[in-house]
């Protein structure tokens, strides 16, 4: 495994050392420059003061990105983790632990200038190699905010959205849990995160990216994270293939408390996920948070019911992912609809949800243990596509300039389009690299022992 | 001698236990068990996935008595154990063959 990781480092270095060969005559003007600048080549008048990070913005940017790891170490994996079999507890907290330590290392090596750098004339698609290992960034250096003139610490930006890459990475092994090697969950994950998740977060989120100049609206990651991981997941599910007794034996969660624990966390963390996307410590991550409140709310009434309506009874499971997946809707919208919006985004996207995880699943027999696909990807895009139409000022949204709804929803659904075909794309190359160079499967024998006691020689309950 | 094994709700275990000792019963042994009788199981679901439960979990008590005590012993089971519902569970009764105190090395009738 190591030589994998090693070899795939090194490979990664290689395309983006050879990038700046394209990008030669757009070296950034402004280094420090992260978010887009609408007036970049207008420079301000050379005697304007550089603008100095507010310490309520920073103090907000910290606390945000504290929350969002929240949402990883204990949420997301107890939230998954109660959701297996008993056998493979400790096999889900790991994948998820070892990939946000995985990630968080591999962001400031090389993820971060490649999602946030200029690219050049691959700017398009890619930044570039000028902060590889976060070179020539200083406690003073800033990055820009949705404000001209507000900037944040360049260093909180890069913990900030360090996190958003590892809970991405992270929620995939839903697709595939309690069948697939440790060491191909890592292999799979650098691999991933490199040709999926830094090109798709640098086309929406970078200045110069093609969905951001398309005027894709993503306010948190709807695009970026659920629906980028949600396909990733579904394509593990199909390539890995199913668990041994899929649809004979009896696969039920072995510990509900701690999934609602971990769907709990992943709520509380959502607020920093959010609210935090606004950068600043404004109205704006006002309107994010209370959105973060009642979209959710909305949704787990609305799975809720649904349940009732259909099968007779409201499970706490139900509710749960309820929230989650109004969680996920709500996520490209927060700060852009209004309230009453966001309401509506999750009155829909359980019911859809759902379907996806009961009908859909069903249907086409694959198996995605934890419904990352029903919940994430179906999620959102109800929520990106809603995005467009709920950021309406005449339903409530804070508009956009120039804004049409038809252009919008069009504009929204190139960007779930984009990000659907490229996720897809390289998670089939990916896992079938691996599976080539060191196999993505464990043993039968070792899937029916469980994964804990064979991948990890420990056992997670010894009563 | 007999020796009595009676499957119960879990929940009435402990009035069973009360009516026992209340009779000079002196020790019982207690196991959780699972399995179906006429009660059946029930369905249970997960998201999209539903699992027929077929055994529920049900107490099993093991008592050895003097033949003397095995009326009265039964009835104060089927007294405790009753709800009227199904599921209620069932007594069995055997002959005991020998009883020995490991500790004085006693047997028969003065081990129990």
């Amino acid at each position: 495994m190591k030589k994998i990781l090693a070899s795939f480092m090194l490979l990664a270095m290689l395309c983006g050392l050879a990038a700046p060969s394209f990008a030669e005559e757009a070296i950034p003007a402004a280094a420090t420059t992260t978010v887009a600048a609408p007036a970049a080549d207008a420079p301000a008048a050379e005697a304007a003061p550089a603008p100095v990070p507010n310490k309520g913005d920073t103090t907000w940017m910290m606390l945000s990105t504290l929350l969002v790891i929240l949402m990883i170490v204990p949420g997301l994996s107890l939230f998954y983790g109660g959701l297996v079999r008993a056998k493979n507890m400790l096999s889900v907290l790991s994948q998820v632990f070892g990939i946000f330590a995985l990630i968080s290392i591999l962001w400031v090596i090389y993820g971060y200038s490649l999602a946030f750098g200029d690219g050049g004339s691959m700017n398009w698609m890619i930044g570039d190699t000028s902060k590889f290992f976060l070179a020539g960034l200083t406690g003073d250096s800033t990055a820009a905010t949705f404000t001209d003139g507000v900037v944040i610490p360049e260093f909180t930006f890069v913990a900030f959205q360090l996190t958003f890459a590892a809970i991405t990475t992270a929620l995939i092994i839903g697709g595939f849990a309690e069948r697939i090697k440790f060491g191909s969950v890592l292999a799979f994950s650098a691999l991933w995160f490199t040709f999926a998740y830094l090109p798709i977060a640098h086309m929406v989120w970078a200045g110069g990216g093609y969905l951001f100049e398309k005027g894709a609206l993503d306010f948190a990651g709807g695009t970026v994270v659920h629906i980028n991981a949600g396909i990733a997941a579904l394509v593990g599910a199909i390539v890995i293939g199913k668990r041994i007794g899929y649809g004979k034996e009896p696969m039920a969660p072995h510990n509900l408390p701690m999934t609602m624990i971990g769907a709990s966390l992943l709520w509380v963390g959502w607020f920093g996920f959010n609210a935090g996307s606004n950068l600043e410590a404004t109205g704006g991550a006002a309107l994010a948070f209370l959105n973060t409140i009642v979209a959710t709310a909305a949704a787990a009434l609305s799975w809720m019911a649904a349940e009732k309506l259909l099968r007779g009874k409201a499970s706490m499971l139900g509710i749960a992912s309820g929230a989650v997946a109004g969680l996920v809707a709500v996520t490209p919208a927060a700060g852009l609809v209004g309230p009453m919006g966001a309401i509506v985004l999750g009155l829909v996207v359980s019911p859809a949800c759902l379907w996806a995880v009961s009908t859909l699943k069903k249907s086409l027999g694959y198996d995605d243990s934890l419904d990352v696909f029903g919940i994430h990807a179906i999620g959102g895009i109800i929520g990106a596509i809603g995005t467009g139409i709920f950021v309406a000022p005449s339903l409530g949204g804070v508009g956009v300039k120039d804004y049409d709804m038809v252009s919008q929803v069009i504009t929204q659904a190139t960007g779930v389009g984009i990000t659907i075909a490229w996720s897809a794309v390289v998670a089939f190359i990916c896992f079938k690299l691996v599976d080539l160079v060191m196999g993505l499967r464990v043993k039968e024998e070792d899937e029916r022992e469980g994964l804990d006691t064979s991948a990890h020689g420990e056992r997670a309950y010894n009563l | 001698m007999k020796m009595v094994t009676a499957i119960i709700k879990p929940f009435k275990l402990d009035e069973v236990r009360e009516a026992l000792s209340a009779m000079d019963v002196q020790g019982i042994t207690v196991t959780e068990v699972k399995g179906f009788g006429r009660q059946k199981g029930h369905t249970e679901l997960y998201r999209g996935a539903e699992y027929v439960v077929d055994f529920l979990p049900k107490i099993k008590l093991e008592a050895a008595i003097k033949a003397d005590q095995l009326d009265r012993v039964i009835e104060a089971i089927e007294k405790a154990a009753q709800t009227g519902k199904i599921g209620d569970g069932k007594i069995f009764v055997q002959d005991l063959e020998q009883v020995i105190r490991i500790r004085t090395g006693e047997v028969g009738p003065e081990a129990l």
